[in-house]
């Protein structure tokens, strides 16, 4: 037990939390010294996790409730789609299928942000970019197969603005990508941007979750 | 982990800094400034070169000081606060005597929503927001807010678009659809011209505010506490703090989805809340409620944190029932959210729906109950020093309980359908909520503007202020109660003669006269004190929290020493023998602080503060611009969003300087 939890009995349920950190602080005289602590943490340990958590948090009460508008609308209309058609599967559900491909190099990129290795993080990062790229193209045919306009119905105006809503988190990532990429091939990097670059990755992963019932709720819900 | 005692010399002054990263570093070095000393020191003044903002103009938009951006939220607020309150003022002499033409319908449309739109998401969410930002830090002990820049960012958003409604105000384009804003008033048929536009465009503003800075408190609070401050001993402000970020975070999309739904409605025809298309008008009403009634609660929860935190410095002993306060907290922030569909009693909706609501409503009082009693125990208990900020205190409890009866009435379905509309919901209203939040607030402005600028508010003028306001409130307000049930509707701009609502209308006119005054009072108190009041010392009121362990005002560091906390009442209880009594090792050449775990706020890693930049200030105005574009044409939506986009890149880009400066202070994890 460290000086620390000696001291100060924490918690009443004789439950200590633990800390990863390699080097503890130390006791100096009257001061409990930090100067060998980690100058930066990953996951929960960083503050950008939490900042990033409080933004995806908004995010997802933004979809759904935006899913909630759909099924809400829906329910007080006899005939669903109230005008138009259901949308071509097509280009969405290869939307799904290469946002799930774009897993793969995003758990690599991860991976190599946390080993802090330079060189693969540069490899997969690139690779994953690149592929996020092609989202954007399809995500364009997505909305020229929605076969409703925006403006028809309510119908109409649910699934653009929730297909809007996700193109929007989606561009705002793939931008970020871009970025944090850009950053990972200056000539000096220091601990931080791994961090970033992980971060980024733990984010996308929010981009691929929420498509998939975002996906469903358009392609399928009409259907039904 | 396990450590030996610790002796000086087992740790190097500079070894640890740098040179375990990837790459470069490979830099000539001196040994860093550590702090940890007194004020007095070498690394004090180390601390005072690093985090001083540069003068002038440049320095004032660049500055992420949470205290200089939290004081700047705050006056802000005050001045919208001041500014709302002169159109309630105009409203009063309007409706001083029957068939009254000061004002004409259309104006009077404006006032009203002005004065509520303003209120609400201009005056007090940004307030509460506000001293979170100025407090919080101070209060768990540390030097900045998580997100200094995004902090910063958020009050500029906040500034300008504020601005922006109330310029467009000045033009003849105010909102004129009632705080609430409802459809199909503001939609395409019915809201013509543009003054639907800029209240969809404020909400936008005030809630991305909001949001940025509930994320930035929330975790601040959970990450950034001093070494031992544990969930159980943090200070009843920061947990009030901390719910409301969280419900911020969960409430506030609602209404922008909902403004932008009906933006787009109005831009683009689509059919969100046309019926005549499969829309639905109710719709809005369900996602406003949904984010407004939890709103009530952002407002009033901070509220009920200032006066847990007033109840035991003027006691003079521990808040009575501290866990129990917290439970009340977070029961309110939950239950807040099962309430939105009382303020739609008069609609068409399933009775047995109602009746949950109503029964959820009722619940409300169940938390706050408790903590009124741990409250009065706390009183009960404690020596009373009976100052202003304590004063204000008692004036909630008479103000908000009546409040809450009243609140009782409408809250049954049958009621709430004969008062509906009526001046009965105004008094009820503004009993809950200014009982509820402006009179604790008064309290917490008394209580810590010594803190702030080092200087007492006069307390003569505080006790006229608080009188003053106390009988003039009740004056203005209590008479609606009676001119409600008697059948005037709210929102009407005159009355006539007949109706026999003309002397308590007048009486309401008076009181509203003697609240000008008061604050007025307040405005000038502050003014003079600001300049001549009494030098405060740092803990004048011999308070327990951590801010007052520090000079007032604080220094830009907050702390000479982050402190090590070992009870609630750091300041009052001594710390056991042998207990570290501070934290040293940051680097005071560096804006550097300290990440603690979330439950026991044990150190786990050191923390680089970003450095002053313009850029978030940049970033404001570009969203205002995308925002303000895209409220004139569709392309504006698109095109509109590449400024901001470079004004991100630009603020997150780090320089060669900084990665340097990194790189020696970098300890791989």
């Amino acid at each position: 037990m460290s000086v620390f939890t000696r001291w100060f009995g924490l918690l009443d349920s004789g439950r200590r939390e633990t800390t990863p950190a390699s080097v503890p602080p130390v006791r100096i005289g009257d001061a409990l010294d930090v100067a060998n602590l980690p100058s930066y943490g990953f996951g929960t340990r960083n503050l950008m996790w939490w900042g990033n958590a409080g933004m995806m948090t908004i995010e997802a009460v933004g979809f759904a409730l935006m899913v909630g508008v759909y099924f809400y609308l829906r329910s007080l209309n006899a005939v669903w789609p109230n005008e138009g058609r259901p949308p071509d599967l097509l280009w969405g559900t290869l939307n799904v299928v290469l946002a799930i491909a774009t897993g793969f190099p995003n758990a690599m990129v991860d991976r190599a942000a946390n080993q802090q290795n330079v060189r693969k993080v540069r490899i997969w990062i690139v690779a994953f970019a690149v592929l996020t790229l092609a989202l954007l193209p399809i995500r364009w045919l997505e909305f020229m197969a929605l076969n409703v306009r925006g403006d028809a119905s309510a119908y109409g105006s649910c699934v653009w603005v929730l297909l809007g809503l996700h193109t929007f988190n989606l561009v705002t990532d793939v931008m970020d990508t871009l970025v944090v990429c850009a950053v990972m091939f200056k000539k000096k990097i220091d601990g931080k941007r791994f961090v970033d670059v992980a971060e980024n990755a733990g984010y996308w992963w929010f981009i691929i979750g929420s498509w998939i019932p975002i996906y469903a709720v358009i392609y399928l819900a009409p259907r039904m | 982990m396990s450590v030996n005692a610790g002796f000086a010399g087992a740790l190097p002054d500079d070894g640890h800094a740098g040179g375990s990263s990837a790459e470069g570093s490979k830099v000539e070095r001196r040994p860093i400034i550590r702090d940890g000393a007194g004020w007095d020191s070498a690394a004090a003044r180390a601390l005072e070169r690093t985090w001083s903002d540069a003068p002038g103009l440049l320095g004032f938009l660049r500055t992420n000081d949470h205290k200089r951006i939290g004081r700047r939220f705050i006056v802000t607020a005050l001045l919208f606060f001041v500014a709302a309150g002169v159109l309630a003022a105009v409203m009063r002499v309007q409706l001083a005597v029957p068939d009254n033409h000061v004002v004409g319908p259309d104006l009077y449309d404006q006032l009203f929503t002005m004065h509520g739109t303003t209120m609400m998401f201009v005056f007090a969410v940004p307030v509460m927001q506000g001293l979170s930002v100025y407090f919080v830090p101070l209060m768990v002990g540390t030097r900045n807010t998580a997100f200094p820049r995004m902090t910063q960012c958020a009050y500029w958003i906040y500034a300008v678009g504020a601005l922006t409604f109330w310029v467009a105000f000045a033009l003849n384009t105010g909102a004129d659809a009632g705080w609430f804003a409802y459809v199909p008033l503001t939609g395409p048929q019915y809201g013509v011209g543009h003054r639907a536009d800029l209240w969809n465009n404020l909400v936008n503003f005030t809630e991305a505010m909001g949001l940025m800075v509930a994320v930035d408190i929330a975790t601040v609070i959970l990450k950034m506490r001093a070494p031992g401050m544990s969930l159980r001993r943090m200070p009843l402000f920061v947990w009030a703090s901390l719910v409301t970020s969280v419900m911020i975070i969960f409430a506030m999309p609602s209404v922008m989805l909902a403004a932008n739904l009906v933006s787009f409605d109005r831009t683009f025809g689509t059919h969100f809340f046309n019926p005549a298309e499969g829309g639905d008008v109710l719709l809005w009403q369900h996602l406003f409620w949904f984010f407004g009634h939890p709103e009530v609660y952002f407002i009033f929860i901070p509220a009920l944190g200032f006066v847990s935190t007033i109840i035991p410095v003027f006691a003079r002993r521990p808040m009575f029932g501290h866990d129990a306060v917290v439970m009340s907290l977070i029961a309110t922030g939950f239950l807040a959210f099962g309430l939105w569909v009382h303020h739609m009693f008069a609609t068409n909706l399933p009775e047995l729906g109602k009746s949950f609501f109503t029964a959820m409503s009722y619940m409300i009082a169940i938390p706050t109950a408790v903590q009124i009693f741990c409250w009065i125990a706390t009183l009960w208990t404690g020596r009373l020093n009976l100052r202003v900020p304590l004063l204000f205190v008692l004036g909630f409890f008479f103000i908000l309980v009546l409040g809450g009866l009243s609140g009782i009435m409408v809250g049954s379905v049958p009621l709430d359908l004969q008062v509906h509309d009526t001046y009965f919901v105004v008094a009820h209203l503004h009993y809950v909520l200014i009982g509820g939040a402006v009179f604790p607030l008064f309290g917490a402005l008394h209580y810590w503007f010594p803190k702030v600028t080092g200087r007492m508010l006069d307390e003569r003028l505080g006790r006229w202020q608080f009188w003053l306001f106390f009988v003039g409130f009740n004056v203005a307000f209590f008479p609606m109660h009676i001119l409600g049930l008697q059948g005037m509707p709210r929102r009407m701009y005159t009355y006539g003669a007949e109706t026999g609502w003309g002397p308590l209308n007048l009486v309401a006119t008076i009181g509203a006269a003697l609240i000008a005054v008061s604050v007025l009072l307040f405005l000038i108190n502050v003014i003079r004190s600001r300049l001549h009041g009494a030098r405060a010392g740092d803990d004048p009121w011999g308070a327990s929290t951590l801010e007052w362990s520090t000079r007032s005002p604080p220094p830009q560091y907050n702390f000479v020493a982050l402190p090590v906390v070992t009870s609630r009442e750091p300041l009052w209880v001594p710390r056991p023998s042998g207990a570290p009594t501070h934290v040293s090792g940051l680097s005071a050449e560096d804006r550097e602080g300290l990440v603690t775990t979330v439950l026991d706020a044990l150190p786990d890693v050191r923390y680089s503060y970003p450095e002053p930049t313009i850029w978030p200030f940049v970033a404001a105005w570009a969203v205002w611009g995308w925002l303000f574009w895209s409220g004139l044409s569709s392309a504006g939506m698109f095109w509109g969003l590449i400024p901001p986009a470079l004004a991100f890149i630009g603020w997150y880009w780090p320089s060669n300087k900084e990665t340097t400066r990194q790189l020696l202070l970098d300890k791989r994890p």
